[in-house]
């Protein structure tokens, strides 16, 4: 299975176009998604040769769902673009709009969020790298070719991290990595993305990366200990921030005594999750957690 | 980014929102000739980006311009919690009847926003929340629909602050929302004697990533309190955090350089060095560019006695960065003297190794893993000489 993408995902690309659109639509491409076309309300009709294909431009969304039966939407629209564009993505009804843009206005993550969460459209990032499958689809930026498919679900705020751990772990295999990005307000929660996990047959084991800043973790620590029975695997970054420092991400900042890397770790082994010092040791961990 | 009281001020003025007449000084002189023009009594504020100003002397209700000026003359150039005070907000003093808080802020966890309220105001709202929870109203504010006047007739019922306040809920609100702010604070919201509702303090933080539909914001950016190294960092578009330590550190993506700053400070523990010196993360394209952009804002860092380069290639190609690394140093020629510990794993790494090692260069140590690349950085930190 794999959660949120898969083989039979139908993928559209908006901002295809630009430099980071072509770019990426290509390693998609390469790495087996089932690319159907982009959108750019300003050439549509057009087509873009990509890696011997060509895909069809279209107007808006919903117009790509129409001639395609799109079901992703993944959006390399710049910043000013993202907040409309989500919302296009959201009214043709697409079943996973993944927003990779950096640099959104927390106010537009927020609109559009609003906008999303009463729809079927489940909105990933924005500032993430994206949804990957090994061996089956990806949708984003994640490097395809680090490793294979396998039974290690991951969710991560980080990209590089998300990249770190499939690497330790390569020789394992991952069913789903979903990188729901660092900004403070996100479509997808690692909640969301452990819930989906435990409801899937070929994930046995789930690695959970988060960072410091807000409380995320803390309350996927406390859903995990309620309601999850696959054996979960935590990774904290973030210990030696100072407070009221931005670390790279929008969402990275310890504010007053609140999101500091200790008080997650602590919430995640209250609720009985093993939590690795480092990253190699959190593959360590998730290895025995294999065998056993 | 956090702005200076006196900046809040003035956008709340813009936005409608009642506030007492002030201007800024930056000398006694001027500060004295505003207290001669507003008349009566005034306050003087020392303008830092940090709480706590009035228990460390920083504000002065004063009677005369001889006395604002004697208040400037104390405040400016004083220290509070290591933010040097260079300028102060001298205002008209509020005839103050009721002190009330109110704030609007981002509820991440309900990915929405949220104000804040109480009766309890001109205190610290981190204690009231503490010890008197139920005097701290909550109220979701959907971002789709905002503050009107309905929603601010509950937020006033729900706190029990003064109708009177009505007007400036909703003003403040419309700071919030049009400014792309992420945090709008005003602490105290003071009723007056006269009944008027007056914003006496303000805490405003703006959302950088809305810097593109927000040109007049650019004018916020200048802090004279700002870190050198941070500074020259942000001017070549680094994003750069000065910590203390005699590591320097490198790396890509905020997650992946917060991580090999933990890595880091265990490292350092062992092998007796102090820790990790900065956080660096250098993004996707490691140019060489931005590698000598990088390194030489670290080697410009006195404390720094080693360095560690830790590079995933997920886009980024290793034999890119190795490139990048090698080029650096060639720019920076004698000014890069301490020695430089680096690990490259993911796309193109062997390529990416055998520049490193074709090149060998004397300060380049290649190491395999970020834990034993952490490892040497720190011997090589606690053996080189203080400098």
């Amino acid at each position: 299975m794999a959660i949120f993408l898969d083989e039979h995902s139908k993928v559209v690309v908006a901002g295809m176009t630009g430099a980071e659109g072509r770019k990426h639509t290509a390693r998609m491409l390469a790495a087996g998604t089932n690319v159907v076309g982009g959108i750019n309300p300003r050439k549509a009709g057009q087509e873009i040769l990509l890696s011997g294909r060509s895909l069809p431009v279209f107007g808006d969304t919903a117009e790509a769902v129409a001639a395609t039966g799109a079901d992703v939407s993944v959006l390399f629209v710049p910043p000013p673009g993202v907040k409309d564009a989500v919302i296009d993505a959201v009214d043709a009804g697409v079943g996973m709009a993944v927003v990779i843009t950096e640099g959104v206005p927390v106010h537009d993550a927020a609109a559009f969020w609003a906008h999303a969460k009463e729809s079927p459209t489940r909105v990933i990032g924005p500032n993430c790298p994206g949804v990957i499958s090994p061996g089956r689809s990806n949708a984003g930026i994640i490097p395809d070719g680090i490793t294979k498919p396998g039974r290690i679900g991951l969710v991560s705020k980080s990209g590089t991290l998300t990249y770190q751990l499939m690497h330790e772990l390569r020789e394992h295999g991952f069913s789903t990595c979903v990188g729901i990005g660092g900004d403070p307000i996100i479509g997808t929660t690692h909640i969301d993305v452990v819930e989906a996990f435990e409801k899937d047959p070929e994930t046995e084991v789930i690695v959970l990366i988060g960072e410091i800043g807000g409380d995320a973790e803390e309350r996927a620590a406390e859903y995990i200990r309620a309601r999850v029975s696959k054996p979960v695997v935590g990774y904290i970054a973030g210990f030696t921030a100072p407070p009221g420092k931005t670390m790279g991400h929008a969402g990275a900042i310890v504010s007053g005594t609140g999101g500091t890397a200790e008080a997650k770790k602590k919430a995640l082994e209250t609720a009985g999750i093993q939590v690795g010092r480092t990253p190699s040791e959190t593959a360590a961990i998730v290895r025995e957690t294999l065998v056993r | 980014m956090d702005l200076f009281e006196h900046e809040a001020r003035d956008l709340f003025e813009r936005h409608g929102v009642p506030v007492p007449r002030g201007k800024v000084a930056t000398t006694p002189g001027s500060a004295r000739a505003i207290a001669v023009e507003l008349g009566g009594s005034v306050v003087v504020k020392a303008q830092v980006k940090t709480g706590g100003r009035g228990k460390a002397g920083g504000v002065k209700v004063v009677h005369s311009p001889d006395d604002a000026e004697q208040a400037a003359e104390d405040i400016l150039g004083m220290d509070i919690k290591g933010h040097r005070v260079h300028k102060v907000l001298v205002t008209e003093a509020s005839a103050i009847a009721e002190e009330y808080y109110l704030s609007f802020l981002l509820d991440r966890a309900a990915r929405a926003f949220l104000a804040m309220a109480s009766a309890e105001g001109g205190m610290d709202i981190e204690a009231v929340a503490a010890t008197k929870p139920g005097a701290l109203a909550r109220i979701p504010v959907d971002p789709l629909t905002g503050v009107d006047t309905a929603l601010a007739g509950r937020i006033i019922e729900a706190a029990r602050l003064p109708a009177a306040a009505a007007d400036a809920i909703v003003a403040l609100w419309t700071v919030f929302a049009e400014e792309d702010a992420t945090l709008v604070e005003v602490n105290p919201l003071v009723l007056t004697t006269d009944g008027t509702v007056v914003a006496v303090d303000g805490k405003v933080t703006l959302d950088a990533n809305a810097a593109f539909r927000q040109p007049s914001h650019a004018g916020f950016v200048d802090s004279p309190d700002e870190d050198p190294l941070e500074r020259r960092a942000r001017e070549s578009g680094l994003n750069y955090v000065k910590l203390d330590g005699d590591i320097g550190v490198i790396g890509n993506g905020a997650g992946l350089v917060m991580s090999t700053l933990d890595v880091v400070a265990a490292a350092a523990a062992e092998a007796g060095a102090r820790g990790p010196a900065n956080f660096l993360d250098i993004g996707g394209g490691a140019s060489a560019e931005i590698m000598a952009a990088g390194l030489g804002v670290i080697l410009g860092d006195e404390q720094v006695r080693s360095v560690f380069v830790n590079v995933f290639g997920g886009i980024t190609a290793c034999d890119a960065v190795a490139d990048g690394i090698v080029r650096a140093l060639a720019l920076l020629g004698d000014r890069a003297a301490k020695p430089l510990v680096v690990r490259l794993d993911g796309n193109n790494v062997a390529e990416g190794r055998r520049i490193l090692v074709e090149a060998a260069h004397p300060l380049v140590t290649l190491v395999d893993t970020m834990d034993d690349a952490a490892g040497a950085a720190a011997k090589l930190a606690a053996a080189e000489p203080e400098a």
